[in-house]
């Protein structure tokens, strides 16, 4: 079985793109010390044209190159960490309403509800304006309303798991509840949570650069969405600016969907044989 | 007919419920943000530090934390949203008077990528597996991982200033004095690239949602049968395995309207639309938290009742809906 991962030349194609990334986040701080906010040159040099800064400088003289390798390291850390934590907490909730059911199901489902009602978006632009911005605040802001989803799968796989007779077997032994449902439960309903990650991944990239975009992302960090809205600024004269960062959002995020689509496929290829 | 009011009155109650959760979520808010509507008040209108005791007495703010949170639904109770500092007037005019281009941007939107997203869906599912489908499938999955404001910026580059076909921002051309139908045709034209930038995006939801459910539909009996029955290809795919695989779609629209409110708020910020998205960058830059959390209250409103019309329309649809409730 081994190899199925990459058999759609989309899968290698999208694991090859997170491969670089990953490669271009660590590396960021070998390849390009110190701060890459700081001014590296005069302001507005095109890029190909002095060989010390390949991508030219933005509308303060930093350093395009430098500032896109650590942009790569705030985009892959938000993703990464705003999917871990909304898939723990969605897991949680999940499990806690499908096995316990009556009235506590009832109440966490309509507080699901009322979450996925509130546009997402707005949900983070609302509580970082309030918390104040900064790395953490956005992964939580993210997080808040991509805990959803995971959630209702969680319930629904649970919901099917408590009823089979390794559950039964572990009440007769006289297990407490919570231990069952997150000893023996849980583990059995990750498998379809997390083929959720990729997409949880995908959209907190997207979130947080149209937050940096809007000026609401961490005032120390490169962003990604930062840079174009700092090239916005000169958009007629340096296009330029806002186009390039905007591509490495789309080449990342297009590589996490790739992959993730990937890894759902042979996933299910190896449930169908086995 | 009872099916589908049966079915109205169940989702209404459930959210009556789901509203009240999001009250409460947005009156914690309030009361984690910095100042409170009294700060707010002296800081537009002015005033001493006994005009600040005794309004905050007058107004309730000097009670306990459930106390407050009744005041607060009881306001909502009459549809009093509070007090916008920014704008000096109250939070519900200003909303309102910003909804309609909102949903302007979002309809005209939504309608872009569910047509245009479902018919390149059936050309993707009338041969699945073919080198048109994954083209198709996979190129709307790049159109996907693009960040809207970046595309409307694109978009602004190649077609406004390089070009010069379309106005760069606005929702209409300012003090032209057009009425009517010139004035109609002027908003849509100032609509094309806003729309286009929300629209192309959400395309690729529908067309893989219409490409995965043709591909199930291809391989049901009665498609079988048609086969056998020798009719022509292009029956079997638009009068069969199209038309069974549309449903789902409908669902999608009400599911994905939260994220389509969302979207706009963004693209509003790049084309200076007047509608709720810029007001919540307003909000933000004028540190207006009652207004956002009235945004996002009447955000929430304008969602539940886009979910229901959905439903509704579901049910009248598709007659199984509800159908086994009405025999329980």
């Amino acid at each position: 079985m081994k190899g199925r991962f990459l058999q759609t030349p989309e899968a290698v194609a999208g694991t090859a793109i997170l491969v670089l990334l990953a490669i271009m986040a660590l590396a960021a701080p070998l390849l390009f010390p110190g701060d890459p906010l700081r001014i590296a040159g005069p302001a507005l040099t095109p890029p190909f044209q002095d060989w010390t800064l390949p991508l030219g400088t933005d509308r303060l003289g930093r350093d395009v190159l430098a500032e896109l390798f650590h942009g790569a390291r705030t985009s892959l850390v938000v993703g990464l960490a705003a999917a871990a934590a909304s898939l723990a907490v969605g897991a949680v909730i999940g499990t806690l309403a499908g096995f316990a059911g009556g009235l506590a199901d009832e109440a966490l489902m309509r507080l699901t509800d009322a979450f996925q009602t509130v546009p997402s978006f707005l949900l983070a632009l609302a509580f970082v304006s309030i918390v104040g911005p900064s790395l953490g605040v956005v992964v939580m802001a993210i997080a808040l309303s991509a805990w959803t989803g995971p959630a209702r799968i969680a319930r629904a796989e649970v919901l099917s798991i408590r009823e089979r007779d390794f559950v039964a077997g572990a009440r007769v032994v006289g297990m407490h509840p919570l231990e069952i449902a997150f000893r023996e439960v849980l583990p059995n309903a990750l498998p379809p949570v997390l083929a959720l990650s990729s997409i949880i991944v995908a959209q907190a990239i997207l979130i947080e650069a149209a937050l940096s975009f809007l000026g609401l992302g961490d005032p120390n960090r490169v962003t990604w969405g930062g840079m174009v809205a700092e090239g916005r600024t000169v958009l007629r004269t340096a296009p330029f600016l806002s186009i390039v960062p905007g591509i490495a959002l789309v080449v990342t995020v297009l590589g996490v969907y790739l992959a993730g689509e990937g890894a759902v496929e042979s996933a299910a290829v190896r449930k169908g044989l086995s | 007919m009872t099916r589908t009011l049966r079915l109205v009155r169940r989702r209404l109650v459930g959210s009556v419920f789901v509203l009240l959760i999001v009250v409460v979520g947005s009156f914690l808010m309030l009361q984690a943000a910095p100042g409170d509507a009294v700060d707010a008040y002296v800081v537009s209108m002015g005033g001493d530090a006994g005009l600040v005791e005794s309004l905050r007495h007058a107004w309730g703010l000097d009670q306990s934390i459930w106390t407050r949170l009744a005041n607060y639904l009881w306001a909502l109770l009459h549809l009093d949203l509070g007090w916008s500092v920014t704008f000096s007037r109250p939070i519900r005019d200003v909303v309102l008077e910003h909804l309609p281009n909102t949903l302007l941007l979002m309809g005209s939107a939504t309608a872009l990528s569910f047509f245009l997203g479902s018919a390149l869906g059936i050309v993707a599912g009338a041969r699945p597996g073919s080198l048109r489908d994954r083209l198709l499938s996979t190129g709307s999955l790049a159109l996907y991982a693009v960040p809207s404001f970046w595309l409307a910026l694109v978009l602004v580059i190649v077609f406004a200033v390089d070009l010069r076909w379309l106005p760069i921002a606005g929702i209409e051309t300012i003090a032209s004095g057009k009425t009517g139908l010139a004035r109609a045709a002027d908003i849509a034209w100032h609509l094309v690239l806003p729309v286009s930038a929300l629209g192309f995006i959400y395309l690729a939801l529908y067309l893989r949602m219409m490409r995965a459910g043709m591909a199930e539909v291809w391989r049901q009996d009665f498609v079988l049968a048609a086969r056998a029955r020798g009719l022509p290809r292009r029956r079997i795919v638009l009068a069969h395995v199209a038309r069974n695989a549309l449903l789902p779609l409908v669902t999608m629209l009400g599911l994905q309207s939260a994220q389509m409110l969302g979207g706009s708020v963004v693209i509003e910020s790049v084309f200076s639309v007047p509608g709720l998205g810029r007001l919540a960058q307003e909000a933000v830059a004028g540190r207006d938290t009652p207004l956002l959390l009235g945004i996002i209250l009447v955000s929430a409103v304008t969602v539940v009742l886009i979910n229901l019309a959905v439903d509704i329309a579901y049910a009248l649809l598709d007659p199984r809906v509800g159908a086994n409730e009405a025999a329980a």
